[in-house]
């Protein structure tokens, strides 16, 4: 019996010290989010205007023929950038990302297409390598706090491949889009070559029906496209850090639940073991006395 | 009004101008000026104009306004270029910073 108590007690500090940890995890995580939606919020304005200006030129300027703009005829490669997180404890969050991206693989396949992976985020990349997959390029150590420097390394790497002759012919990203603390999705967005969308113009979003382009409109979107795709990524970049830290004080808020609940029922198996210990030991006490009354009653 | 420099030159902006997207020049000075204020005066390097519904939007990766300009920094940092530069003609780089640097400082309104 002495040994099941001591047992039990152990098990019941190891838990607790865990449920500290993931508490705090918790409570950091929870923390970050905040600063995480703050960056996002404050990329915004920039992502729309240059969303804006894009489509402006676009549907002003059917007449261009930029290379980032047109679809080729037969695409043979396509990138997939996938954004993960650099460290774990964050529960589903890159095993959803790594499933879509598979989802898309397959899909690009089925097309014909080589599918060629830019990963960012530690987990990716050893998932990516311990499949002995060949990436196209692999970024770590910005995941919970990303910067515009970042994006911009990322979308060089991914136009420099675009241009090139024998390079990829499509990029898509797969990330995690923050909706709310609760909700985060993962989504496939194609963002090379731009997908043209009928879309109903309201007031807000209306676009002159002219423009004026200094010097011409090849030039505006030569330098406006990879500005536009820098953009598109470091919003990625943000979003995913955003949903990691959401995922993250999720998963380490059930850890913690799931500490304490374990720590209840160990304390009561522990004060059952201890009573039951006492029980017998006061039976044996009761015993032995009876005995002994016994055996002193037979003597006289 | 908004004052800005374009890669085919100034281009200035008043309202009901009709739309335009231009891309700015590496280290030009934008200059908003404004009725009964002081004007508004900023470092652009590179990025877009954009005029449309009467709205002016700018697009820069850099952006620094005039009042925030750190005028002993921008000074070193143009000495520094401008030595690069004497050092070796080719060096692009530098050449990019002296310019960033000269619009930081006449942003600032310090001359040049």
């Amino acid at each position: 019996m002495g040994a099941q108590l001591r047992l039990l007690r152990r098990r019941i500090s190891s838990v607790k010290s865990t449920a500290k940890i993931t508490r705090a995890q918790e409570l950091i995580a929870s923390s970050r989010i905040v600063r995480a939606q703050q960056r996002m919020q404050a990329a915004l304005p920039y992502e729309r205007e240059i969303t804006r200006a894009v489509t402006g030129v676009v549907s002003n300027a059917a007449s261009v023929d930029h290379p980032l703009t047109v679809a080729k005829d037969n695409p043979a490669k396509a990138g997939v950038l996938i954004v993960t997180s650099d460290s774990g404890f964050c529960g589903g969050f890159n095993a959803n990302v790594l499933r879509e991206a598979e989802a898309l693989r397959g899909l690009l396949e089925s097309r014909g297409l080589e599918v060629i992976p830019f990963v960012s985020g530690r987990k990716g990349v050893t998932w990516h390598s311990f499949r002995n997959r060949t990436m196209g390029g692999e970024w770590v150590g910005f995941s919970r706090k990303p910067a515009y420097a970042d994006a911009k390394e990322i979308a060089g790497v991914l136009i420099d491949s675009f241009k090139d002759e024998n390079g990829i012919d499509e990029i898509h990203i797969v990330s995690t889009e923050f909706v709310s603390m609760l909700t985060q999705n993962v989504v496939v967005k194609r963002v090379l070559p731009l997908e043209v969308e009928e879309t109903e113009a309201t007031e807000s979003t209306q676009i002159p029906p002219y423009f004026e382009f200094e010097p011409t409109a090849g030039d505006v979107l030569e330098s406006l496209l990879p500005r536009y795709v820098e953009s598109r990524i470091f919003t990625a970049l943000l979003q995913s850090a955003a949903s990691e830290e959401a995922a993250r004080r999720r998963a380490m808020k059930s850890a913690t639940d799931n500490a304490n609940e374990l720590m209840r029922v160990l304390t009561q198996q522990m004060n059952q073991a201890r009573q039951a210990e006492i029980t017998q030991e006061i039976s044996e006490i009761v015993g032995g006395a009876n005995a002994l009354a016994d055996a002193a009653a037979g003597k006289e | 009004m908004v004052i800005a420099k374009t890669v085919d030159g100034e281009i200035g902006i008043m309202p009901q101008h009709a739309p335009v997207l231009g891309v700015l020049v590496e280290g030009g000075v934008l200059r908003v000026k404004r009725e009964g204020e002081v004007d508004l005066v900023a470092a652009v390097h590179g990025g877009f104009i954009s005029v449309a519904d009467n709205e002016v939007s700018v697009l820069a990766e850099v952006a620094e306004l005039g009042s925030e300009v750190d005028v002993a920094a921008a000074r070193d940092a143009l000495d520094r270029a401008q030595a690069s530069i004497e050092a070796n003609q080719e060096d692009a780089d530098a050449a990019i910073e002296a310019k960033r640097a000269r619009a930081r400082l006449r942003a600032a309104g310090e001359d040049v």
